[in-house]
């Protein structure tokens, strides 16, 4: 019995410094030297690159995956998935309107170092029922933790007002989404999300994240990248414009010249027979 | 069909760009104007960021003015000197106000100023045009009286007297210097050519002959819209060519179809239905200034 008492305080011991080790900036690795879960995440994307071209209107992406385990399905409320798909942060300064003199102008504002300029949040049931905060706040899953450091001093009263309405203002322009209940989970062992991207998106690294959670505790990540590029004509005329500006300034305005010359020319000739 | 515009990173239909184009082209061949006034606007109006319209509308106004200044020049209706003068000016006006713009855009005002010089501009054009149409529109019944030449006022005596000959002026190089940086401070912030302020500003406060006006502007136009175009693309590389080559395919045919349609109807009605236009357009403009938005919080990229 003593025996029995003196393992559990141990194993206990054991899971409170595990936990105290993990690090914030590096919170999507499961900790080392926490014991190893008994289930993990296997996971694949239907495509891990999206080609951004002239006639790009919005891309799906599938993930998938299955739940590996040796054991047999543990007792208790049913295993959860939570799937993310983040795009690069970018600074953002969000202004709050004022009436001065009659008209709205902006007036105050909060400068917020890094936010996605996309954030999608898909999981397999109420993301308030099958996410403990402690854990939201370790892995920032839920949108209202999208965003991170603020960039300068806070010069509101509250800052709270304003990352709200970012938040809101992304979501009314589907750039930031919550669907719950949108991954599919089978015999808590396959699951499959279907992820849509608006066509308004940015170039650059996007990351997709799946956690595998139990009692409301994340107990595996599964991390893939997902590369968004221009392709073609939209890459050459994007890189031509930050790479060569003048040249690229020269040729919009050989463009023009050309356009309006050129089309006044043919008209004549077209009138003239 | 959408299409993915590179620079604006917005994804529109591309029908809607090239009729755009068109419509704001026919308005220019109708009216003989040059239409940056109206391209600006309306690509706020269909969601393209301020910065890029202002500086992609400067790029469509060179394609739609590069064709009628070669055919005035044809016509030998360019006052080369008085253009040089006022281009001299619009250049250092054009690099102020590509300054301004930055300062603006660091303090999050851009889009206000921008908002404001149009509604102001456009109120005041637009109830000029009316005024003065539906006083043409009267005087066409009644046989009219000649005007004279031009009138002396206090701008002629300033120093430093320049011989125009093509304008047949002897004047100061001072007030064209002035108008010419006023119009070049404007096409940066504004992405207009600025004909709407300079060919009133010739004739009324230069005295200059009506036959040269209007080629000699379109010449400073087409040459300080260049210039800004380049100075957007470098210092911020907002000018989207797959926005303009859009823009502009819409205009040159628009404004084809606009100059024979132009020949076919009455002036004063036309001038009556353009001041509408502008007035419509102002008022959309000044309603987003006055009315409480629907949202109070807006989020702009970066944190300058």
């Amino acid at each position: 019995m003593r025996g029995l008492l003196a393992l559990m305080l141990l194993v206990l011991a054991c899971t409170a410094n595990a936990q105290s080790l993990v690090p914030q900036a590096d919170a999507d690795a499961l900790p080392v030297e926490a014991p190893p879960p008994e289930e993990t995440v296997v996971a694949g994307l239907s495509s891990d690159s999206v080609a951004i071209t002239a006639s790009f209107d919005g891309s799906e992406i599938l993930i998938y995956g299955a739940i590996k385990r040796e054991t047999p399905i543990p007792q208790g409320p049913p295993l959860q998935v939570i799937v993310t798909v983040e795009a690069p942060s970018s600074g953002v300064t969000v202004w709050r309107k004022e009436r001065k003199a009659g008209i709205w102008i902006n007036a105050e504002a909060v400068r917020i170092g890094a936010a996605p300029g996309f954030y999608a949040v898909a999981t397999s049931a109420k993301l308030g029922d099958i996410l403990l905060p402690e854990w939201d706040s370790r892995y920032r899953i839920s949108l209202s933790h999208a965003m991170r450091a603020f960039a300068g001093e806070v010069a509101v009263e509250s800052a709270v007002p304003f990352t709200e309405a970012l938040v809101r203002l992304r979501q009314d322009e589907g750039l930031y989404r919550l669907d719950e209940g949108s991954v599919s989970l089978i015999d808590q062992t396959l699951f499959r999300a279907d992820v849509s991207l608006p066509a308004n998106l940015v170039e650059g690294a996007y990351k997709t994240r799946i956690f595998l959670l139990r009692n409301g505790q994340v107990i595996d990540v599964f991390v893939a990248p997902i590369n968004v590029r221009k392709v073609g004509v939209e890459r050459w005329l994007y890189r031509l414009a930050f790479d060569q500006p003048f040249l690229y300034g020269l040729m919009s305005l050989g463009v023009a010249v050309f356009a309006g010359w050129g089309a006044s020319a043919a008209f004549r000739k077209l009138r003239r027979p | 069909m959408q299409i993915y515009l590179p620079i604006a990173e917005v994804s529109v239909n591309a029908f809607t760009l090239v009729g755009l184009g068109g419509l704001v082209g026919l308005m220019s061949g109708l009216f003989g104007v040059g239409g940056g006034f109206l391209i600006t606007p309306l690509l706020f109006f269909i969601g393209i960021p301020p910065a890029i319209a202002v500086a992609t509308g400067a790029n469509q106004v060179v394609a739609s003015s590069v064709s009628g200044v070669l055919a005035h020049v044809k016509r030998k209706s360019v006052d080369f000197r008085m253009g040089g003068v006022l281009l001299a000016g619009g250049l250092v006006g054009s690099w102020l106000g590509v300054w301004v713009f930055t300062i603006l855009q660091q303090v999050g005002q851009i889009d206000l100023v921008v908002q404001l010089c149009y509604v102001v501009f456009l109120g005041l054009i637009g109830m000029m045009m009316l005024q003065e149409s539906i006083r043409a529109l009267r005087r066409s019944s009644k046989p009219g009286h000649r005007r004279r030449l031009h009138q002396h006022n206090w701008v002629h005596r300033w120093p430093v007297k320049v011989k125009f000959r093509a304008s047949g002026l002897y004047i100061s190089v001072f007030p064209p210097l002035l108008v010419g940086l006023a119009v070049g401070v404007l096409a940066a912030i504004m992405g207009v050519g600025g004909g709407f302020i300079m060919v009133p500003a010739m004739i009324y406060l230069l005295g200059m002959p009506t036959k040269v006006v209007v080629g000699t502007s379109l010449f400073q136009i087409t040459f300080v819209t260049a210039f800004t175009t380049i100075m957007h693309a470098v210092s911020y590389n907002t000018v989207d060519m797959m926005l303009a080559v859009l823009l502009i395919i819409g205009g040159v045919v628009g404004a084809q179809f606009g100059t024979t349609l132009g020949a076919r109807l009455r002036a004063e009605q036309l001038r009556i239905l353009l001041a509408l236009l502008v007035l419509a357009v102002c008022g959309k403009l000044a309603l987003d200034l006055f009315l409480t938005p629907d949202d109070l919080y807006v989020v702009q990229q970066g944190i300058g």
